[in-house]
């Protein structure tokens, strides 16, 4: 179980409105990934969820139980912060347990409670140690396992990998795929890592400024934005925003996948030269300067030789092609 | 800390100070102390020299012993300093958390009229504190210093301690309120162990003055019963006549108690005084 709603949500910090107005419906056992740019209003939101804010306006409601003005500890959720909040003087099987025994349950119930989750995340060597004997990686298990011991309806993670490195990272996100997996559990999951966000979300919610700007799952996204902001926020490298003018279409703005762009020697849809090569392996990123719609990217599979300079023509698809109006709206 | 290796002979510079430094600083404890042992003559022909056979004398401490009760003093300058310290410590930390915690209208004002009393001397409203101790009959109490060290010790205090508490990351709070700890578990199991080499910088700035107080004990406790060993100690400083064996004795005794509590803190102490320079 694990139903969450929000209807109508708002938040101000006096005068500053900081979400105007978010409406979003989680399915039980979704795992729902908020992204935007930074100061879009993620935390914010997420935080009014757990009622570490306030709500200005609007409700929150898990499991049809209206929560919007309950305290964080009596809403049946549990979150994971970016730095841990792991508590300093406590070893880390108290750590997991604490809450449990704020809630007046007994010690075997607890002591099975943080076995099991221990086993689940392979902290077993650890329970006996302080915080600040365990590393990075460790420190964020331990605060995930403190989430689960507490079976909570809601799952709520903030930006939970940015503090590790890249490898850590990578090995974390699948932890906590296969976690939402076994536990299916509902989850509400905060980052800016494109990657995270897409290899993790049944749904993605857009932000931008305190406004949801698309909700979807993370193909539909891709596939089918609905305005320029999506379409540039969903995808690395960016979608290419080509001016429709130049090329005789109506439309305001025509945007292309990198990878939907072909490099070409002979004449083609758009001219322009090499300005930089970028060789990762397994594909290459080559970005062009052309006259009508200035910077473009194209991203091709394998290695490719094209030296800075010279002259090279983009073709495309039409039908691959996003049209938008001038306020960056689709035009379908 | 550095790990970088320097030359020796910046390390002997550096050291070459910091021993004047210290030399200078314990010259006037030291003279303190040596001239206690010594008898009033000696003190005067030679105030530099060690105490030698002929010249070592406990008549300072004989007198201090005899005359008046030192002992009583000792314990009221003791209850009035740790009393005081404990007091300013806990509410000007209380306060500190609500400062920096809590989102209330006129937060800054409050902060600002807390910190006030960094900059007015509290001996400014003496006339009105006597007033007032003399209207609620707490003349010649210790509890009427008390509370006038605890409103002294509190604007530096709540001020030091707001600024460190802004620093204890808010995630650990939130953690706490959602695993349901209440305010009160959070101020003082969570925050206040991480605060704490503020707290024991806060506990010496605040310690040392009330020690070494004697206005307040001269204005507003001056009674046998009720009076510290700094106001003590003043019986043997006559108009004419000043009785130096026993002024010094007295002195020397004075700084055994504040070099304890100052030890016990000091630990704690550098840690937080490295830590603001390093942050
Ligand atoms: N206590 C506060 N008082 C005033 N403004 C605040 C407060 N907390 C956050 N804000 C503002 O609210 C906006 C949203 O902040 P929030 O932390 O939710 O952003 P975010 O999307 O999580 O960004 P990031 O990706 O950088 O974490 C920001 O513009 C921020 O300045
Ligand atoms: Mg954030």
């Amino acid at each position: 179980m694990g139903q969450l709603s929000l209807s109508g949500v708002t938040k101000n910090f006096g005068p500053v409105d900081v979400i105007k107005g978010v409406d979003l419906q989680v399915a039980d056992g979704e795992f729902c990934v908020f992204v935007g740019p930074s100061g879009c209003g993620k935390s914010t939101l997420l935080r009014m969820i757990a009622g570490l804010e306030d709500v200005s306006g609007g409700s929150v409601t898990l499991d049809g139980r209206d929560i919007t003005h309950l305290p964080p500890a009596r809403r049946e959720i549990a979150m994971v912060f970016q730095s841990y909040a792991l508590y300093p003087h406590l070893t880390v099987r108290d750590n997991m347990g604490l809450a449990l025994k704020q809630a007046g349950h007994p010690k075997a119930e607890i002591r099975a409670a943080t076995d099991r989750a221990a086993a689940l995340l392979s902290l077993d060597a650890l329970l006996d140690r302080r915080p600040a004997k365990l590393s990075g990686g460790q420190r964020q298990r331990v605060a995930i396992g403190r989430a689960i011991v507490r079976r909570p309806k809601l799952f709520l993670f903030d930006e939970p990998l940015s503090n590790l490195d890249a490898a850590l990272r990578v090995q974390t996100r699948i932890e906590i795929a296969k976690l939402h997996r076994d536990l299916g559990a509902t989850m509400v999951y905060v980052t800016h890592d494109q990657v995270e966000a897409m290899t993790l979300a049944d749904k993605i919610v857009v932000l931008r400024g305190g406004r949801v700007e698309q909700i979807g799952a993370p193909m539909q996204l891709y596939n089918d934005p609905d305005n320029t902001f999506v379409a540039g926020f969903i995808g690395s490298p960016q979608m290419n925003f080509l001016n429709s003018g130049a090329m005789g279409l109506s439309s305001h703005s025509a945007g292309v996948r990198p990878e939907q762009l072909q490099v070409t020697d002979g004449p083609a849809a758009i001219g322009g030269t090499v300005s930089h090569v970028e060789r990762l392996g397994g594909e290459t990123l080559v970005y062009v300067h052309t006259q009508d719609h200035g910077l473009l990217t194209a991203r091709l599979f394998g290695e490719h030789d094209r030296a800075v300079g010279s002259a090279v023509g983009l073709g495309f698809d039409p039908a691959r092609l996003f049209h938008f109006d001038k306020d960056g709206r689709r035009l379908r | 800390m550095s790990q970088t290796r320097q030359s020796p002979a910046r390390t002997l510079a550096a050291h070459a100070v910091l021993i004047l430094w210290v030399l200078i600083a314990l010259f006037p404890v030291f003279v303190t102390v040596v001239n206690s042992f010594k008898s009033k003559k000696a003190i005067f022909t030679a105030p530099l020299a060690l105490p030698g056979p002929d010249t070592f004398d406990l008549v300072g401490y004989r007198t201090v012993a005899q005359q008046g009760d030192f002992l009583a003093y000792f314990q009221n300058s003791l209850v009035v300093t740790c009393l005081s310290l404990f007091l300013v410590l806990l509410f000007g930390a209380m306060a500190a958390f609500a400062l920096s915690e809590y989102r209330f209208r006129g937060n800054t004002l409050m902060g600002l009229y807390l910190a006030l009393g960094i900059m007015i001397p509290i001996r400014l409203g003496t006339v009105a504190i006597l007033q007032m101790m003399v209207a609620t009959g707490l003349v010649n109490t210790l509890t009427a210093l008390v509370l006038v060290y605890t409103a002294q010790g509190l604007p530096l205090a709540v001020f030091i301690l707001s600024e460190f508490m802004r620093s204890v990351s808010d995630d650990l709070k939130n953690a706490g309120r959602i695993d349901g700890l209440s305010e009160y578990r959070i101020f003082f199991r969570l925050v206040l162990p991480l605060v704490r080499p503020a707290m024991a910088t806060v506990a010496v700035f605040t310690m040392i003055p009330i020690w070494n107080d004697l206005w307040f004990p001269l204005i507003l406790a001056p009674s046998e019963s009720a009076k510290t060993i700094t106001l003590g100690s003043q019986v043997f400083l006559g108009q004419f006549v000043s009785n130096w064996n026993a002024v010094l004795a007295a002195l020397s005794l004075a700084i055994l108690p504040v070099l304890v509590l100052y030890l016990i803190f000091s630990r704690q102490l550098i840690r937080g005084i490295t830590a603001g320079a390093v942050k």
